[in-house]
């Protein structure tokens, strides 16, 4: 957390998004652009055509050694020995009792070189804990989140784009390749948040500006978090802090494809256990019928008793409908089930959906 | 609109909201700096005709795709109408604050209670000192 009246650390793209007009917002340490024109028209931008994203707050932490993979297999749930060489895995960070201290993804550069993308606000908990357990191994964990700028070009023409405008090759989707942009070293991913495909563009910080230049003259539309939260809901991807926590296990969050088997790794004995009980809770996505926007917080009922809160909602821009996750009661998430939302008094329809929430 | 603007016949409160008094009977709504700060309204929540409005409490929500937010009474009264062109647009609220995008009428309860809102000049003097 930053102190109160510490300055907020700004990303290489801040004077740009200062030009642009954007409307910049406190976002963990960072000051980041919420919007530029408007989050609908952006949110439309990535659906139909292209938009991009600074997401160079978001952490890279660099794994390398002949112990990385044990390390990573010791700390995350997901099977990181199953990763192919330029291939990229999403993973979790649990602590003891299955809590989720973080979601990742993980992308293999070689044998035994990997780079990790974490949550901003997750960043520094995340690097002490690889570090400590880098202390026992012959592996190096590397904080290089200052020594690369983060683009996330998103959206169907997004790679068409990307590859003619900036004259790289496209990695394939869900990988990452090790290129240049502009004479200067670039890792190019196949990976995003916003359910549309698209790359995101890891870059020295020197060339971040030119490179958004070129796109924003090409015809990306530049995209604020605001937009970045409706995709990423619209298409079911939980937001750690909402939908994932401390207090939400992942198989509770249905996250059980991100936790292997065998355990070996923090949290996969409360995991295993989970996985035989069954959850007593589970994170569905749901849709309002009529008027409403859920939010979180908002109590879910059935009938008169609570069954469960909302963790995140909002006005659908694709749907035009209220649309959100929530957890609910184990016997109450069948696809069709109809559930209260009580919005700030006013009850509100709903029934249980199915991902993804845009179509 | 995209240009800042604050109209010199209406009176307003600290709260972002204005009124245009007009006999004893006041048009309510939210100001520019409001509406810009909210970003896209998608959907405007009112009183009932009938319901009877305090000033400096809420009485209708406004909400936009990433917020919601209570609209402050300005003025005492009773509600004698409200925009129910908003149910369908309520980017009225962005696109003309003051015109379109007006919320309820009112009849004063207290008319006095004018003197304590702020002119055209005073208001945004206000947003420059501390918003």
């Amino acid at each position: 957390m930053t102190d109160q009246g510490e300055e907020p650390r700004k990303t290489p793209l801040h004077a740009a998004h200062l030009e642009a007009g954007a409307r910049m917002v406190p976002f963990a340490e960072w000051e980041m652009p919420v919007q530029y024109d408007g989050i609908r028209e952006e949110h439309v931008a990535v659906r139909t055509h292209v938009g991009m994203f600074d997401v160079s707050h978001m952490g890279r932490i660099e794994v390398e050694g002949p112990a990385a993979v044990d390390l990573l297999m010791a700390t995350l749930s997901n099977d990181a020995s199953a990763i192919p060489i330029n291939g990229a895995q999403y993973t979790l960070m649990l602590d003891a009792e299955g809590g989720v201290v973080d979601d990742l993804i993980a992308y293999r550069l070689g044998n035994d070189r990997f780079l990790l993308v974490t949550n901003a606000a997750n960043h520094a908990g995340d690097l002490a804990i690889l570090g400590a357990a880098s202390r026992q191994r012959d592996a190096f964990v590397r904080d290089i989140s200052a020594d690369l700028a983060m683009i996330a070009v998103q959206g169907p023409n997004a790679r068409e784009v990307v590859g003619s405008v900036l004259g790289v090759g496209l990695p394939a989707r869900n990988g990452i390749r090790v290129d240049q942009i502009g004479g200067r070293p670039a890792f190019i991913c196949g990976t995003g948040y916003t359910g549309e495909d698209g790359v995101e563009l890891m870059v020295q910080p020197e060339v971040a500006i030119p490179i958004w230049n070129e796109l924003i003259d090409a015809g990306v539309v530049p995209c604020g978090l605001g937009a970045r939260d409706t995709l990423r809901l619209e298409a079911c991807f939980h937001l750690h802090g909402n939908d994932l926590g401390p207090e939400i296990d992942p198989i509770t969050a249905g996250l059980a494809w991100a936790c292997r088997t065998g355990g070996g790794y923090t949290g996969a004995e409360r995991v295993e256990a989970l996985r035989r009980e069954g959850p007593g809770r589970k994170l569905i996505p749901l849709v309002i019928e009529g008027d409403g926007i859920p939010r979180s917080g908002n109590e879910v009922l059935d009938g008169e008793s609570v069954v469960g809160v909302v963790t995140s909602g909002t006005l659908s821009p694709s749907t035009g409908k209220g649309i959100g996750l929530a957890l609910v009661e184990a016997n109450l998430t069948e696809k069709g089930t109809p559930l209260t939302i009580d919005v700030r008094g006013k009850r509100r329809a709903a029934r249980v959906s199915s991902k993804p929430l845009f179509s | 609109m995209a240009e800042a603007s604050y109209p010199e016949d209406l009176r307003y409160h600290p709260e972002h909201d204005w009124a245009r008094i007009e006999g004893d009977e006041a048009v309510l709504g939210i100001t520019w700096y409001a509406q810009d700060a909210l970003g896209e309204v998608v959907f405007f929540d009112p009183p009932d005709v009938g319901t009877e409005v305090s000033k400096d409490s809420p009485y209708a929500e406004v909400e936009s795709v990433k917020a919601v937010s209570d609209v402050v009474a300005p003025l005492s009264g009773e509600v004698t109408a409200v925009n129910g062109d908003l149910a369908d647009a309520p980017e009225a609220i962005n696109a003309d604050p003051y015109g379109a995008g007006w919320m309820v009428r009112i009849r004063m309860s207290d008319p006095a209670e004018a003197e304590a809102l702020m002119d055209a000049a005073a208001y945004g003097a206000s947003l420059e000192d501390g918003s």
